[in-house]
């Protein structure tokens, strides 16, 4: 179902994720939240824009164990936990950030 | 009991699925939290190479994807020096594969090793599962 942010129409694939990398703009990521009913706070951006540059740099959306991982490294180990990363994304981290961040579903993701 | 897997790399990254597709299985089979070690042999060395440009064949630049092995605690990288030499590549032309040891402060340590053939036979008989690329 196509998603609606700031005005325009964004196509997104049968899961809800965005179908093209490119498009993506913070106002992306909101709409999707709300549309799931979450507020998106400055811990969600956190993750969202760690996983925008991870893609940037490695062409792939980490798996959750390498994303719990690589946080703890960038932003601290009281973060770097599958718990934190579960109480902000409650769908699971790599699924639904993934998702706001515009990114494909990770790979090795079911 | 963890085992140990060999994926084995022998074809050019492009052309054909082969290459991606070995990747992929990699960092799937690399949530089993299983040993798990990489070889390039043959046209295999090409897909480590730097400065890959696919515009022209109209396919993703998968490349990038090698660097994040280490993420995956994907550390042992076998490169064939003789598939090197007969191609005229040197470790130089490769991309410089890195791992970060957590219990080492996060001391970057060097994934890739650089066998002969002998050497690199010798590692394929130790392993537990090898899956040809």
């Amino acid at each position: 179902m196509p998603i609606e942010a700031n005005g325009k129409t964004f196509e997104t694939d049968e899961e809800g994720y965005l179908a093209n990398l490119n498009d993506w703009e913070p106002a992306i990521a909101t709409a999707m939240a709300e549309a799931e009913d979450c507020t998106l706070t400055d811990e969600h951006w956190d993750i969202i824009n760690f996983l925008r540059e991870y893609y940037e740099e490695y062409q792939i959306a980490p798996a959750v164990r390498v994303l719990t991982k690589a946080v703890g490294k960038k932003l601290g180990k009281e973060k770097g936990n599958s718990k934190y990363l579960y109480e902000l994304f409650p769908y699971g981290p790599g699924k639904q950030a993934c998702k706001y961040a515009g990114l494909p579903k990770p790979t090795g993701c079911v | 009991m963890a085992k140990k897997f060999m994926y084995v790399n022998r074809k050019p990254p492009y052309g054909t699925i082969y290459a991606l597709e070995s990747l992929e299985v990699v960092l799937i089979g690399a949530a089993f939290d299983q040993d798990v070690s990489l070889a390039f042999i043959g046209d295999g060395v090409y897909q480590l190479t730097k400065g890959q440009d696919t515009k022209a064949i109209g396919q993703k630049n998968f490349s990038p994807v090698y660097s994040a092995l280490g993420d995956y605690e994907v550390t042992k990288i076998y490169i064939e020096k003789e598939s090197l030499e007969e191609r005229g590549l040197t470790l130089d032309d490769l991309q410089h594969l890195v791992w970060e040891d957590e219990d080492d402060d996060w001391a970057e340590k060097d994934s890739i090793r650089l066998v002969s053939r002998a050497e690199l036979a010798d590692v394929l008989d130790d392993q537990d599962v090898l899956l040809s690329f």
